[in-house]
């Protein structure tokens, strides 16, 4: 079964300004709103996408209608501090040597745009907002560390979260639907961190960076692997003692189904 | 079609995993041995973390030896005495290899000690097995008769042990201090490596204790039991590695292959199966052996609380 649940996310229309923006002045702003501000992991999760909306306030329609405003959409897991190790050879073995710990690195990180992103704005925007995978802020636990050798493992650490899918950016992900509404769709992964996460909108006009907003999402595990998960960490023992009993329970019924003697 | 590993954290297909299970079952049912040594590499070659792997296979093991041991149980086939002593030894070296387990995967290398350690046994126990077994084949061939694996009368360093206890079953008269050793090596390997140990506990029964040969499988099962429950319990408890989703879909398919796995096993001579599994171990050593020494793909890997 590969079917893939869209989770809605909402929709926050505000009314148009009504007025001309050229001479209101008013600045064009971005809005977007969760319906749910959580998405339960069931039993048969395989993946889903993840679809927002939102909407562009005060828009100018002469740019609208050049098409020269773009919309990045992020949504960022739960951060968490983790190790990465680097294989070096040893007695003609491939073994774990150097290793470097880096803090408060988001577990996944996703993001949508409107077009490509050289197309949006340039770099260096891009490094200021800290926006983009190769943009993200991550912090190393011994500053003091060889900056070549930090720099290296942190571009394993984005590249291997890149293959394990749990960083990427999906171009044309955002789509606007009229002038002022626009909707953007996100994959979440089979393997996608439990926790809060975090949506954050970027609007773009002729290049600038005019606005962003955010908004929480949390990503739970439904009812019961959410219990099985806690039972498993609140009470270890009893759940091995169980853990041991479904398996002996399971070896007897096996012989009593299939009873040869 | 998908299922959600709620300790493992992902969601894998089903069916692989029931396949999975079910050929280890067929084996494990055919050569009459638990299938842990299989069932974890195959876990940890399917991207479930080496961690869980591990833990989930010895609950895994559980269900195939509990199945195993009722029958030998029917059939008196077994000595609850030599069972008992050699669980003693296990769980102190169960004990032993959680510890050791969890201050590896602190150091960032229980994988290549899992890796090491199963390249290592099943290398040379798969070996080992193979010599013996071709030998057995060609003297049958030759002589016509069944070779016997048994060579009473024959006494080595290990009767000369003090403390010596009598094990009735058995026909035993043998010091505990090689039982208890064998015991707390088999816990120690199960509880690092996720296996029941009967792999080793079998032909160490035989051949360095003596042990009549219809007694082994049912008393090296009934110990299994044990050692595998409490690696599993110490796991969950200490670990919070033990899936029972994962363990539970293994389980299904395991106890489903080995009803087929024993038929199959039924047609083929006791030193020809011996030859097979020689060779199937030998394979999955020669696997493991060879992510080893080759360069990976990446050299780089991530671990931390979520991965």
């Amino acid at each position: 079964m590969a079917a893939v649940a869209t989770f809605v996310l909402g929709l926050a229309m505000l009314p148009a300004a009504a007025q001309d923006p050229r001479q209101t002045m008013n600045p064009e702003s971005i809005q977007i709103g969760l319906s749910t501000d959580r998405v339960a992991i069931t039993a048969d999760f395989t993946g889903a996408d993840l679809t927002i909306f939102g909407s562009l306030e005060n828009a100018d329609p002469l740019i609208n209608r050049q098409g020269r405003y773009d919309v990045i959409v992020v949504l960022e897991g739960p951060s968490r501090s983790i190790v990465v190790r680097k294989k070096d050879r040893l007695l003609g073995m491939w073994i774990n040597m150097e290793s470097e710990t880096f803090l408060n690195v988001p577990v996944s990180y996703s993001v949508a745009t409107t077009r490509v992103p050289q197309d949006i704005t340039d770099p260096n925007n891009y490094r200021q907002l800290a926006l983009g995978a190769e943009n993200l802020h991550i912090e190393p636990q011994d500053k003091e560390g060889n900056p070549a050798t930090l720099k290296e493992f942190e571009q394993a650490l984005r590249e291997r979260k890149t293959a394990l899918g749990l960083f990427n950016m999906r171009v044309g992900g955002v789509e606007f639907l009229s002038q002022s509404l626009f909707r953007a769709s996100l994959p979440l992964g089979p393997n996608v961190p439990v926790g809060t996460h975090k949506a954050r909108a970027f609007l773009f006009r002729n290049g600038v960076f005019i606005k962003e907003n955010s908004a929480q999402l949390a990503i739970v595990k439904s009812g019961f692997e959410q219990s099985l998960a806690r039972f498993a960490s609140n009470h270890g023992f009893s759940y091995g003692i169980l853990a041991t009993l479904l398996a002996m329970l399971t070896g007897w019924l096996g012989r009593v189904l299939f009873r040869k003697d | 079609m998908g299922i959600y590993l709620p300790i493992a954290e992902l969601s894998v297909n089903v069916f692989v995993l029931l396949a999975m299970g079910a050929a280890v079952g067929f084996l494990s049912g055919m050569f009459g041995v638990g299938g842990g040594f299989l069932i974890t590499p195959l876990l940890i070659f399917y991207n479930i973390p080496p961690a869980i792997a591990v833990a989930t296979g010895a609950n895994q093991v559980i269900a195939s030896s509990f199945s195993g041991a009722l029958a030998h149980f029917k059939r008196g086939t077994l000595d609850f005495k030599l069972g008992t002593v050699l669980l003693g030894g296990g769980i102190l070296g169960s004990t032993v290899g959680i510890y050791v387990f969890s201050l590896l995967r602190d150091l960032g290398q229980l994988d290549l000690f899992i890796s090491l350690l199963y390249v290592v046994l099943l290398g040379s126990v798969g070996g080992l097995m193979l010599v013996e077994s071709v030998n057995a084949i060609r003297v049958s061939r030759g002589a016509g008769a069944p070779a016997t694996l048994k060579r009473p009368g024959q006494h080595n360093w290990i009767h000369r042990l003090p403390l010596k206890m009598r094990f009735r079953a058995s026909k035993l008269f043998v010091s505990v201090i090689p039982v208890i050793g064998l015991g707390a090596a088999i816990g120690f390997l199960s509880s690092i490596m996720g296996v029941g140990g009967g792999f080793i506990m079998v032909p160490a029964l035989i051949y360095l204790l003596k042990v009549p040969t219809n007694v082994v499988v049912g008393t090296s099962l009934f110990q299994i039991i044990f050692v595998a429950a409490y690696t599993t319990i110490v796991h969950a408890t200490a670990n919070q590695t033990v899936d029972v989703v994962l363990a539970f879909v293994l389980m299904v398919g395991g106890v489903i292959g080995a009803q087929y796995g024993a038929k199959a096993g039924q047609k083929l001579r006791g030193e020809q199966l011996r030859a097979l599994l020689a060779l199937l171990v030998l394979a999955v050593a020669l696997r493991l052996g060879f992510d080893l020494f080759v360069r990976p793909v990446t050299l780089f890997s991530l671990a931390g609380p979520d991965i």
